[in-house]
């Protein structure tokens, strides 16, 4: 019986390496989920990159993704077709961070006060907490990283999901766990 | 073994994925709608015009009076742009470049999907006019990118 939904669960992935990457990081449950949708990628990674959905919780994708918000999206214009939108904004409340199971999505939740619409990572008081170190001689000065939006800049295997120390490298510098001055 | 496979799965989806399109593929389909809607005969030199006139505006609360569709595609166009807050490179405005398809790292042909340009007159012409811009601005604009 297992096999059987292991295998019907795999048939659901048409891109096998995907799929991979998927069970090694699923069966940690570290990260946050690797979830991937084409019109998400699509209509959200043209000026930054597609932030995975665990990276927020629900009522913060809902803030961002009103017509209104996306019109004024932090001082750019980011509409998309309604059609588009409704489908990008359930793709993102359905993998939520308050509605995943995984480690970072869980940290990343309970840090925010419940009264708070957090729209920004990397204003999350658990991410905030965790990037003290990132001063700006690794950032801001960094002509190849230049705003922590950037999350792929150093997070190398970010696209799975991933956020451990020794997939971090950061540019001009290099991996972050043979660095010694935090 | 498994290279093989992803090849031949590959392979096989092949028919069902949008032919590749030339670049401008989609110029001459928006040139009818917008004639279609009243406006033409469309100019290249009123585009390029346009293409820097700064039109201040009002949004909430504030003024907003250095805005063109220069600030991050550069003029002329035919060199390569630099989104001003997010500091992504933006490929050059004529029908032979480039732009990379963020989802498959590949190299897309510009103005050859009908929807990205739709998209992005509309999210940027509100950005830098603080409205929409009309089928014969629209017009022009793709008549300017032509003769580059
Ligand atoms: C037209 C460009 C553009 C598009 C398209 C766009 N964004 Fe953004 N986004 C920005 C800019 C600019 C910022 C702020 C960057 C800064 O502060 O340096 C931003 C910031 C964000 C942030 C906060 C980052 C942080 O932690 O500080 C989130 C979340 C976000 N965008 C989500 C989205 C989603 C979801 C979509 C798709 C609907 C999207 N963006 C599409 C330009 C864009
Ligand atoms: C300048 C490089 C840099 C950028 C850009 C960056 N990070 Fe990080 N991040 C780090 C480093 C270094 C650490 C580890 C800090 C430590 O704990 O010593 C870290 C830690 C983390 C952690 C915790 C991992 C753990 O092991 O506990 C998460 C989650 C995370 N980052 C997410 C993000 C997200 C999401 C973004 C984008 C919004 C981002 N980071 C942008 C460098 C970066
Ligand atoms: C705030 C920055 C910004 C401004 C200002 C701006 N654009 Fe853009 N534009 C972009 C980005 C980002 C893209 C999408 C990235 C890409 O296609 O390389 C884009 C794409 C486009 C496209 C789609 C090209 C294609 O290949 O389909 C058209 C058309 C376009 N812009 C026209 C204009 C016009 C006309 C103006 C002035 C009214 C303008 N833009 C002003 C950032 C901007």
């Amino acid at each position: 019986m297992r096999k059987v939904l292991l295998f019907t669960v795999l048939m659901m992935f048409s891109h096998q390496a995907f799929a991979e990457d998927f069970f090694a990081n699923l069966l940690r449950f570290k990260g946050v989920a690797p979830v991937k949708n084409d019109l998400y990628e699509e209509g959200c990674s043209e000026c930054h990159y597609a932030y995975q959905p665990g990276l927020l919780p629900k009522r913060s994708w809902e803030k961002l993704m009103l017509p209104d918000e996306l019109e004024d999206h932090f001082g750019e214009n980011a509409e998309l077709d309604e059609e588009d939108r409704v489908e990008i904004l359930n793709f993102l409340v359905e993998n939520a961070a308050d509605t995943s199971f995984y480690k970072r999505s869980s940290k990343i939740n309970r840090s925010i006060p419940d009264d708070v619409v957090e729209l920004r990572i990397t204003e999350v008081p658990y991410i905030k907490r965790k990037h003290q170190p990132m001063t700006d001689k690794y950032v801001k000065n960094n002509p190849k990283v230049k705003s922590l939006i950037n999350c792929n800049a150093c997070h190398r295997e970010i696209d799975k999901g991933i956020f451990d120390d020794d997939t971090i490298l950061i540019p001009n510098y290099g991996y972050w766990s043979e660095l010694d001055d935090d | 073994m498994k290279k093989f496979l992803i090849l031949a799965a590959m392979l096989s989806a092949m028919p069902l994925l949008v032919q590749a399109e030339d670049g401008g593929a989609a110029i001459h389909g928006l040139m009818d709608k917008y004639k279609a809607e009243g406006a033409g005969p469309f100019s290249a030199e009123a585009g390029k015009k346009m293409w820097t006139t700064v039109i201040p505006h009002e949004k909430k609360g504030e003024m907003f009076t250095d805005r063109s569709c220069a600030t991050c595609h550069n003029a002329p166009p035919t060199t390569p742009g630099k989104h001003k807050k997010t500091g992504k490179e933006i490929a050059p405005m004529t029908l032979s470049s480039f732009g990379i398809n963020k989802k498959t790292g590949e190299k897309e042909p510009r103005f050859a999907v009908e929807k990205k340009v739709r998209k992005w007159f509309k999210r940027n012409c509100k950005w830098t006019y603080g409205r929409e811009c009309t089928p014969q601005e629209k017009g022009d604009f793709l008549a300017y990118f032509k003769s580059l």
